[in-house]
C-alpha cells in the first residue's frame, strides 16, 4: 500500500506502523463518573467497520508523524489523510 | 452410508455411481429449535455435537456461501494444545483430544496427523518462558518435550545451526500436535450432523436478526424469515458485521492473515516448525507442499488478501531456518480476514440478547479448537451454562479484567 | 541420439551446438532452445510422471502453464524441483531428470497405482484409512506422502544469491506480445516513463510463434524492430525473462527476473531478482492460454495443444511428431496443421467437431467433420487415436485446440471476478479491476491479432493520457484479424474412457461427475474435493474445461456455476528470491554497542538481545566454563567495581515547558515534582492498566528531561509517548527524540566507582555523596572538557553511576574507564552478571514484565497514582485485576541450597495434585548468586507478600522434576539499600 503522507508526499506503507481505530484519540476523561465504562469501550470495544475505517498510522521509519488514514477495509482505497495531531485537536484535544 | 475399504472396492468395481451426497441440500423450515449462523468447521462442528451429545437435532446451520468457506477453507491445517494460560490450555487439549478421535467418530478420513509441533527458541528467556509453558501444558494433562540443540541437529539437520543471525538453542515439542486435511473437516462434520437430521442449508445469508423486548426469535434471511428458539452465531471473520445486526459492539478486529503453499515437494519435514525469532511457521502437506505462514499484515481489512512486505518478511523467516527452501518455489498465497479479539483469545458465551449467542474472536487460531468450540458451543446452547473448560472465554471478561492474554500484548489486536 | 525432429528455421541458433543431458542421456540442442523444444527434437516424448497415477507424460505446452513436463534441472545443491521444461532455456551443459517414479522413468514400479485407479477416484482417501486408527499415521500417510509430492529438494543451503530491487515507472505493460507491444510503443513514443515485462526470453509473444503479418513484414521480424525502438529509449525499460507475478495495492506489482537461470553458471552474479514495481497505471496484456479438449486416455505423450505445436514448428524448428493429426472446434487448429503441412511434416488428418467447410487447404490431411477423438492408442508414446465412429488414425502427435481463455489472472489478485463472453465461450475480465489496470488483447478477450494490436495502443493512449500525456500522432501497425471462429466442445461424451482435466493431479471428468454426485458442486468444493487445479500449474489448462463440466451436471450456466479464486503468484516463485539478502547472518542487521570493539578485543561472548549484539561475559585464562567467568564479574563488581555497557537501553530526551506534565501523564507514578538534578524510577502502563516498562528519567534541567526504558521496549516506549503527545495531548509544550544511538553509556557500579569516576570526570565536578547523592544526575565533562552526563542509578544494588558520552566516544571510554580502575581491579561486566546482580537485588525485568503483570503483581501497586490522569490507571483498576489472591513477585530459594532452581517451574502447594487447578504461579527469573553461594530465583505465586518462609513444590514435570522452594523476599541483597546510597 502506498500512504500519501500529508507532508512528505506518497510513501509506502511498510514505512509506518499500524495502530487501530482513529477512535483512539478520543480517550475519555478519566474524573467521568462511569469512567470504568468509558475507559472500557475506549480500550476494548470496535466499530470494525467494513468499509470506510478512519485509522492510525505512524510514520516510524520516516517523520515520526500520526496519521490518521481514512482506507476502506474491502479494497484498501485511502480516500484522504491527515495530520493526527490536526485531528486530535480538531476533536477538541487539547493539552 | 457409511465408509469403508469394502465399500470404496464395491462402488469403485461398479463405476463410482453409487456415491450418495455427502450431506443433503434442504430447503429452510419456517422455525427450528436452534439456529446457527455460519457453515464454517465451528458451526458444523456445533451442530454435530448438538445432534450427538444432547440430542437436539432440529438444528439448521446457515451458509453465507458454501460450507466450509471460511476459514476452515484456508488455513495452514495446524492442531496443538501448547498454550500457557488457565483460559485456553484446558479447552486446547481437549480439542486435541477430541481430534484424536474424531475420524472414528465421524466416519471421515480428514487426515489427522499427530507428525509434531516444534517452537523453536533462540534466547534464554524465551527457553525460561517456554518451559513454563510446557510445565503448564502438563499440569494440564497435555504432553510437552524440551529439546536442546544438540538433539534438534540430530533431528533435523537441515535447521540453520551454524550460519544463524539468532541461534537456535533448543525448542518446545509436543509431539502430540500436528496437521489436519482442513476441508475435510468441515465436511466430515457436515455429514455427521445432516445425517442426525441437522439442516444444512447454503447459500442462505443472514440480513437481521428478529429481536423483541431484549430477546432473540430468530433470523431474517435471503430465503426469508426463519425463527428460532436459540440464535448461535458462529461467523468468526464476519462477527462484527454480523453481531452489529443485533446492535452489539465487539471486543474484535477483522485482519488480514496470508497463508502459502509451495509447489508438491518429496517429505523433507516431519512436523510442524515455527521460527520463534522471526514470524514463519511451517508443515509439509501430504501432497507435498510446504503450507507456511507468518505474521498478520497488521491493518483493519475484509478483503482477504496481503501485501508484499509480509510476504517477503514471511520468506525471510523461512531461509533464516532452512536455507535448503530456497528452491522451492511458492504456488500460492492468499488472506483470510480473521476476528482478532483484544486478548488474542476467544468468546463462547450468551450475549446480553437472550437467546442469541456468541461464539467468535478465534484470532488465527480457530482451526485447531474446531471440535471443542463446537463441543463447548453445543453445551453452552444446549445447557445454557458455559462449559467447564471455557468458563473464562466471556466477553464481558475485559470490563472485569480478566485477560486471556497469551503473548501478553494488551489491547491491541494485531499484536497478538 | 540425433535431433530427429528438428526441421530447420524459428528463432534457434542452428549454427551453434548445445550439449545437454537428460536422465543422464546425451542430447543435443541450440540457442534459443527451451529444455522442451530440445527435448521433442531429440525425439524424447516421455519426460515425466503424473502425481496420482503416474501416467507417462510428454509435453503438453510450450508456456508456464505446463503441467505434465517437469522436471529436476541441475544437479546437487542447485537442483531446483518442478522446473517447467517449457520454460527452461537451454544451456551447454544442463542436466535435467524427471520426477515422480520408482525405478526408472520408463518402468515405473509406481504405475501400479493406474490399475488400481478404479478405487482412487475422487476423494477415496477421505472415505478409508482409518482402521485401526494408529495406522493413519504409521502405515498409510508415510506411503500417501512418499509417491505424492513431485520433485526432490537438495536438502542443501540454496547457494544462489538473490536481489531485491525497486522500479517506479508511468506505466508498466504486462506482456509483450502483439498487444503489449503496442501498448508499450504507444506510451513510449509519448514519453512516458514505461516498463515492459515479459515471461519469455525472447518478447514478441505470439509473434513469434504465428506466421502471421503486420505492416506486411513478418509478425517476428515486427516484433524485433519494435522491440529495438524501445530498448533504443531512455523512457522504457524493457524487461524480459521477467514475470508480473502479482497485483498488489495501490499500482504495487511484483516481479521476478531470471538472471543467470540460462546460464550454467551465476558467476557469482544474483540468479533472480525480485522487483516491487511501483506503477501510477498499468496494461494487461498477458495474452491467452489455450485449453484442451477431454477425451479418452487424451494424456499420452505426443497430444499437445495446438497452439504449442505451433510454437515448436514455427519458432523453434521441431515438429512433435512425425505424422500428426489435428483435433479442433474452431479454426485456429487449423493454422497448426497448416503450418505443420507448410514445414514439410505429415498432416494426416484434420479432425473437426465442427460440420463446416475446411478453413483452409491443408495438402494431404483428411478433413473429418462433426467428428470427435474418443480414445487413443499407445502407452509411453501415442501411437493412433480412434474416432466416434470408430475409425482408428495411426498418428505419432495429435494437436488439440479447445479455444482460448484469456489470462485473466492478474485482474482477479484483488478479487476481481471475470465475466463470462459468449462469442469466446470465455472469461474475459469484467470492471472490478485492480485500480490502475487495464487489460488489451488477447487477456481482455481480444483474440486475433488486428484486435490485439489496435486494443493495446488504444489501451494503452487511454492510460496515459488520464496521466495528462498526449498519444502520439505516429501511424499504428496494422494488421489481418486471421478466422477465429468456434463452437465450445469440452469433453467428448462418447467416450468411455478417462478423460483427464488436470492432467498433472490426474482429475478426470469421472471425477468431477462424483463430485457433482456426492454433493462437491460449488466450484470451490469441487476444486478442494478432487484436487483439480490445485497443481503446480494451477489449473491453467483444466480449470475451465472442469467448470463446464460440472455447469452440465447441474444444468446452469457456466458463469452461474461460478469461476475459480486466482491467487497470486501467476508462476511460481522461489522462496530464495522472497528473501532476498535476508538469510543467514543477514537475516537482520546487528546493532553494536560503542564499545564492541574493546569487547571484541577483550575476551567477550556476544549474546543476541533483540537486534543488539551484547556482550555476555568476558573469558579469562583458566576459566573453564561461563559461570566462572560470570560468577567473576558479579563479585568483582559487588567487592570493588564493574563496568558495563549499558547503551542498549532506550534513551528519550524530553524537553518543552510541558514535559513535567507530560511525563505525569506517561509514568503511572507521579513525575511532576521531580527536582532538577534529580533522577527518579517509573513505571509505564499500557492504557490497560498492563505494566510494560520501567526505568529512570533524569531531569537535566527547568524543561530537560532525560528518559531511559528498557532495551527491549525502547522502540515501543518511543512511539507511544509520540502517540500521547500528538494524539492525546497535542497542545503540550513537548518535543521528543530519541538518542538511544547518540549516547554510549555505562554502568559503572561497586564500592570504588565513585572512586574511579573521580579519576575520569573532571576534576571542577563533586561526586561526592552529599555533592552527588542517590539518584543524583548532572551535565560533566570527562577526560578534559569531553561532555558527558552522569547519573546516579544503579541496577546491580551497589553504589553505582552511569556515565553516559556521545557515541563515537564509546569504544575509548570504556577502555578509559578500565584503565582509570586498574588500581582497584575494575572488571568489565556482561549482561549474565548484569542479570545475576538484578536477580539478587530483587529488580524486574523482561521475565517479569511479560506483558500480562500489573504494578500489583509487581508489588509496586502503590506507586500507581490515583490522584491524577495517567496512561493506564483507570483500567489498572478493574476488579479482577486486584484480587486479595493475585500473584505477587517475591523471591525464592531452594530448601536444599545445593539444589538448582528451574525457571518456568510452577508452584503447588504441598500436599496438593499438580493440576492446573492447583497451580499458584510460577518462577520467572533464576541464577546462581554467588554472594549467598546458592541459587536464587524471582517469581509469581499467589499472595506472595503474604507468605514468606512458607515452603512449596516448585514442579518441572518438562524436566520429570520437581524440589521444594522457600518463599523469600525478593531482595537476596542488601534489603534496605543501603550500599546503593554510601
Amino acid at each position: 500500500m502506498i500512504i500519501n503522507h500529508p507532508l512528505l508526499g506518497p510513501r509506502d506503507a511498510a514505512e509506518f506502523v499500524y495502530l487501530g481505530d482513529a477512535a483512539l484519540i478520543d480517550r475519555p476523561d478519566w474524573q467521568a463518573k462511569d469512567a470504568a465504562e468509558q475507559f472500557h469501550a475506549y480500550g476494548y470495544l470496535r466499530d470494525n467497520p467494513a468499509g470506510t475505517h478512519q485509522e492510525l498510522w505512524y510514520h516510524e521509519q520516516g517523520d515520526r508523524s500520526w496519521l490518521v488514514v481514512t482506507r476502506d477495509t474491502l479494497t484498501h482505497e485511502i480516500t484522504d489523510v491527515q495530520i493526527a495531531r490536526d485531528v486530535a485537536r480538531s476533536r477538541g484535544r487539547s493539552a | 452410508m457409511r465408509y469403508s475399504a469394502l465399500r470404496i472396492l464395491k462402488e469403485g468395481l461398479t463405476g463410482n455411481k453409487g456415491w450418495k451426497p455427502v450431506w443433503r441440500d434442504p430447503e429452510p423450515k419456517s422455525e427450528y429449535d436452534v439456529v446457527i449462523i455460519g457453515g464454517g468447521g465451528h458451526g458444523l462442528a456445533t451442530a454435530y455435537y448438538l445432534a450427538k451429545e444432547y440430542g437436539i437435532t432440529n438444528v439448521a446451520v446457515l451458509e453465507k456461501g458454501w460450507i466450509g468457506s471460511g476459514n476452515v477453507g484456508r488455513n495452514t491445517t495446524i492442531i496443538r494444545s501448547n498454550y500457557l494460560l488457565p483460559g485456553n490450555e484446558p479447552f486446547y487439549e481437549l480439542s486435541l483430544k477430541l481430534w484424536e478421535g474424531l475420524e472414528q467418530d465421524f466416519n471421515y478420513n480428514a487426515m489427522i496427523s499427530q507428525r509434531s509441533i516444534l517452537n523453536l527458541l533462540h534466547s534464554d528467556g524465551q527457553r525460561d518462558a517456554f518451559i513454563r509453558r510446557g510445565n503448564a501444558m502438563f499440569l494440564a494433562g497435555a504432553d510437552a518435550e524440551y529439546a536442546d540443540a544438540d538433539q534438534l541437529r540430530a533431528e533435523l539437520p537441515f535447521l540453520d545451526f551454524d550460519n544463524a543471525r539468532f541461534p537456535i538453542k533448543g525448542g518446545l515439542y509436543q509431539r502430540r500436535g500436528g496437521t489436519v486435511r482442513h476441508d475435510a473437516v468441515a465436511w466430515g462434520f457436515a455429514r455427521g450432523a445432516d445425517s442426525r437430521g441437522v439442516d444444512i442449508i447454503q447459500n442462505c445469508e443472514v440480513t437481521g436478526f428478529d429481536i423483541e423486548g431484549g430477546v432473540c426469535r430468530g433470523v431474517e434471511t435471503s430465503r426469508g424469515p426463519i425463527r428460532a428458539r436459540k440464535v448461535a452465531m458462529c461467523v468468526a471473520g464476519s462477527s462484527s458485521r454480523v453481531a452489529a445486526q443485533a446492535g452489539m459492539r465487539l471486543p474484535i478486529e477483522s485482519h488480514v492473515l496470508q497463508a502459502f503453499v509451495t509447489e508438491g515437494l518429496k517429505p523433507v519435514l516431519p512436523g510442524v516448525i515455527t521460527f520463534g525469532a522471526g514470524h514463519f511457521y511451517v508443515s509439509q502437506s501430504d501432497k507435498g507442499g510446504l503450507v507456511f505462514g507468518g505474521d498478520l499484515d497488521g491493518y483493519n481489512s475484509y478483503a482477504q488478501r496481503g501485501n508484499l512486505p509480509v510476504v517477503e518478511d514471511v520468506a525471510e523467516g523461512g531461509m533464516a531456518i532452512m536455507p535448503m527452501i530456497g528452491r522451492a518455489r511458492l504456488l500460492r498465497s492468499w488472506g483470510g480476514v480473521m476476528d482478532m479479539s483484544m486478548d488474542g483469545s476467544p468468546f463462547i458465551d450468551r450475549t446480553h440478547i437472550a437467546g442469541l449467542y456468541f461464539n467468535g474472536g478465534w484470532c488465527y487460531g480457530g482451526f485447531k479448537a474446531t471440535p471443542a468450540s463446537g463441543w463447548c458451543y453445543a453445551h453452552l446452547l444446549a445447557r445454557d451454562a458455559p462449559h467447564p473448560v471455557a468458563t473464562e472465554m466471556r466477553l464481558d471478561r475485559f470490563a472485569r479484567g480478566h485477560m486471556i492474554d497469551e503473548k501478553g500484548m494488551g489491547n491491541q489486536p494485531n499484536l497478538h | 541420439m540425433t535431433q530427429i525432429n528438428r526441421l530447420g528455421g524459428g528463432l534457434v541458433n542452428q549454427g551453434q551446438t548445445l550439449s545437454f543431458t537428460f536422465n543422464g542421456k546425451q542430447m543435443q540442442g541450440h540457442p534459443g532452445d527451451t529444455l522442451a523444444s530440445a527435448l521433442l527434437a531429440n525425439g524424447q516424448l516421455l519426460v515425466g510422471r503424473s502425481f496420482k497415477y503416474h501416467r507417462p507424460r510428454g509435453i503438453f505446452t510450450a508456456g508456464s502453464e505446463e503441467p505434465n513436463a517437469l522436471v529436476h534441472l541441475r544437479s546437487g545443491a542447485h537442483q531446483e524441483p518442478n522446473t517447467r521444461a517449457t520454460v527452461a532455456e537451454l544451456f551447454d551443459g544442463l542436466t535435467a531428470t524427471s520426477q515422480n517414479h520408482r525405478g526408472s522413468l520408463e518402468f515405473d514400479l509406481m504405475a501400479t497405482t493406474d490399475l488400481l485407479a478404479p478405487f482412487l477416484s475422487a476423494g477415496f482417501y477421505y472415505k478409508t484409512f482409518m482402521w485401526p486408527r494408529a495406522f493413519w499415521e504409521k502405515l498409510y500417510e508415510p506411503a500417501i506422502r512418499m509417491s505424492a509430492g513431485l520433485g526432490r529438494l537438495s536438502m542443501q543451503e540454496d547457494p544462489d544469491t538473490y536481489d531485491k530491487g525497486y522500479l517506479h515507472c508511468d506505466l508498466l505493460v504486462i506482456g509483450a506480445g502483439p498487444a503489449g507491444l503496442g501498448a508499450a510503443l504507444a506510451a513510449a513514443r509519448s514519453g512516458a516513463r514505461v516498463i515492459l515485462a515479459d515471461e519469455d526470453f525472447a518478447p514478441g509473444g505470439r509473434l513469434n510463434a504465428e506466421t502471421l503479418e503486420i505492416d506486411g513484414m513478418a509478425g517476428r521480424d515486427w516484433a524485433a524492430a519494435t522491440i529495438a525502438e524501445l530498448a533504443a529509449m531512455d523512457n522504457v525499460r524493457l524487461m524480459t525473462r521477467t514475470t508480473v507475478y502479482g497485483a498488489y495495492d495501490h499500482g504495487t506489482y511484483g516481479a521476478l527476473e531470471r538472471c543467470t537461470d540460462h546460464l550454467a553458471n551465476s558467476g557469482g552474479k544474483p540468479r533472480q531478482i525480485l522487483w516491487r514495481i511501483y506503477s501510477k497505471r498499468a496494461v494487461l496484456a498477458a495474452g491467452a492460454t489455450e485449453r484442451p479438449i477431454a477425451f479418452g486416455n487424451n494424456d499420452r505423450p505426443g497430444i499437445m495443444l495446438a497452439g504449442a505445436v505451433r510454437t515448436y514448428v514455427n519458432r523453434y524448428g521441431v515438429t512433435p511428431g512425425q505424422r500428426m493429426a489435428v483435433f479442433t472446434n474452431n479454426d485456429d487448429g487449423w493454422r497448426t496443421a497448416a503450418d505443420l503441412a507448410a514445414k514439410g511434416v505429415e498432416v494426416c488428418a484434420i479432425i473437426d467437431t465442427r460440420d463446416a467447410p475446411a478453413v483452409c487447404d491443408v495438402p494431404g490431411a483428411r478433413h473429418i467433420r462433426n467428428a470427435g477423438v474418443v480414445n487413443t492408442v499407445g502407452r509411453k508414446a501415442l501411437r493412433a487415436i480412434t474416432l466416434t465412429d470408430g475409425q482408428v488414425i495411426p498418428c505419432d502427435g495429435l494437436a488439440v485446440s479447445g479455444g482460448w481463455n484469456p489470462n485473466v489472472h492478474l485482474t482477479c489478485h484483488q478479487r476481481g471476478r471475470p465475466e463470462w463472453n459468449e462469442s469466446i465461450s470465455a472469461f474475459v475480465p469484467a470492471g472490478d479491476l485492480p485500480p490502475g489496470m487495464a487489460v488489451a488483447g488477447a487477456a481482455n478477450g481480444a483474440l486475433t491479432l488486428g484486435a490485439a494490436l489496435e486494443q493495446g495502443r488504444n489501451v494503452a493512449n487511454a492510460q496515459i493520457e488520464d496521466l495528462g500525456f498526449t498519444p502520439s500522432r505516429d501511424t499504428p501497425p496494422r494488421a489481418e484479424d486471421e478466422p477465429h471462429t468456434g463452437a465450445p466442445v469440452w469433453h467428448i461424451a462418447a467416450s468411455t474412457k478417462r478423460a483427464w482435466l488436470d492432467l498433472q493431479n490426474d482429475v478426470t471428468v469421472k471425477d468431477v461427475k462424483q463430485s457433482y454426485r456426492e454433493g462437491f458442486r460449488s466450484v470451490e468444493h469441487m476444486k478442494r474435493y478432487t484436487t483439480l487445479g490445485m497443481a503446480t500449474d494451477q489449473g491453467k489448462t483444466a480449470n475451465i474445461p472442469a467448470l463446464a463440466i460440472m455447469a452440465e451436471c447441474t444444468g446452469k450456466t457456466i458463469p452461474e456455476t461460478g469461476t475459480t479464486m486466482f491467487r497470486p503468484p501467476y508462476t511460481p516463485v522461489p522462496l530464495g528470491a522472497l528473501a532476498g539478502r535476508a538469510r543467514g547472518r543477514e537475516f537482520r542487521p546487528y546493532r553494536l554497542t560503542p564499545s564492541h570493539e574493546w569487547a571484541k578485543a577483550n575476551g567477550a561472548t556476544f549474546v543476541e538481545v533483540g537486534n543488539w549484539l551484547r556482550a555476555q561475559w568476558f573469558v579469562r585464562p583458566g576459566e573453564k566454563g561461563w559461570r566462572d567467568s560470570v560468577d567473576r564479574e558479579a563479585l568483582q563488581t559487588r567487592q570493588t567495581v564493574g563496568i558495563c555497557d549499558v547503551t542498549t537501553l532506550g534513551k528519550i530526551d524530553v524537553q518543552g515547558r510541558d514535559a513535567a506534565a507530560f511525563l505525569n501523564k506517561i509514568y503511572a507514578n507521579g513525575f511532576a515534582k521531580l527536582a532538577v538534578g534529580r533522577v527518579r524510577y517509573g513505571i509505564m502502563l499500557r492504557e490497560d492498566g498492563i505494566c510494560y516498562d520501567d526505568g529512570t528519567t533524569a531531569r537535566m534541567s527547568e524543561n530537560h528531561y532525560v528518559m531511559t526504558t528498557t532495551t527491549a521496549n525502547a522502540v515501543l516506549v518511543y512511539r507511544r509517548m509520540e502517540f500521547a503527545r500528538q494524539c492525546l495531548w497535542p497542545d503540550m509544550d513537548v518535543h521528543l527524540i530519541s538518542t538511544t544511538d547518540g549516547w554510549a553509556q555505562f554502568a559503572v557500579a561497586g564500592p570504588n566507582s565513585r572512586k574511579l569516576l573521580q579519576k575520569v570526570v573532571d576534576p571542577d565536578h563533586d561526586l561526592s555523596n552529599e555533592g552527588f547523592p542517590f539518584m543524583a544526575c548532572g551535565e560533566v565533562t570527562v577526560c578534559g572538557g569531553t561532555p558527558a552526563r552522569l547519573f546516579r542509578i544503579s541496577f546491580s544494588g551497589e553504589m553505582a553511576f552511569e556515565i553516559a558520552v556521545p557515541a563515537r566516544y564509546g569504544n575509548a571510554m570504556m577502555g578509559v574507564l578500565m584503565e582509570a580502575g586498574r588500581e582497584f581491579n575494575a572488571v568489565p561486566y556482561g549482561t549474565e552478571a548484569l542479570g545475576v546482580m538484578r536477580i539478587e537485588k530483587g529488580h524486574a525485568a523482561g521475565n517479569e514484565l511479560d506483558g500480562r503483570t500489573t504494578a500489583y503483581n509487581l508489588g509496586l501497586g502503590r506507586m500507581v497514582s490515583s490522584a491524577k490522569d495517567c496512561i493506564g490507571n483507570t483500567l489498572s483498576r478493574r476488579p479482577e485485576m486486584n484480587l486479595p489472591d493475585a500473584v505477587k513477585l517475591v523471591g525464592f530459594r531452594p530448601v536444599d541450597r545445593t539444589k538448582k532452581l528451574i525457571a518456568g517451574a510452577h508452584f503447588i502447594s504441598e500436599g496438593k495434585e499438580a493440576t492446573m487447578a492447583n497451580d499458584e504461579g510460577w518462577i520467572s527469573s533464576v541464577a546462581y548468586s554467588p554472594t549467598l553461594g546458592h541459587s536464587i530465583g524471582l517469581g509469581f505465586i499467589k499472595s506472595g507478600d503474604t507468605r514468606i518462609g512458607e515452603v512449596v513444590r516448585a514442579v518441572s514435570p518438562v524436566h520429570k522434576t520437581e524440589m521444594r522452594v522457600e518463599i523469600v523476599s525478593p531482595h537476596f541483597i542488601d534489603p534496605e539499600g543501603e550500599r546503593l546510597r554510601g
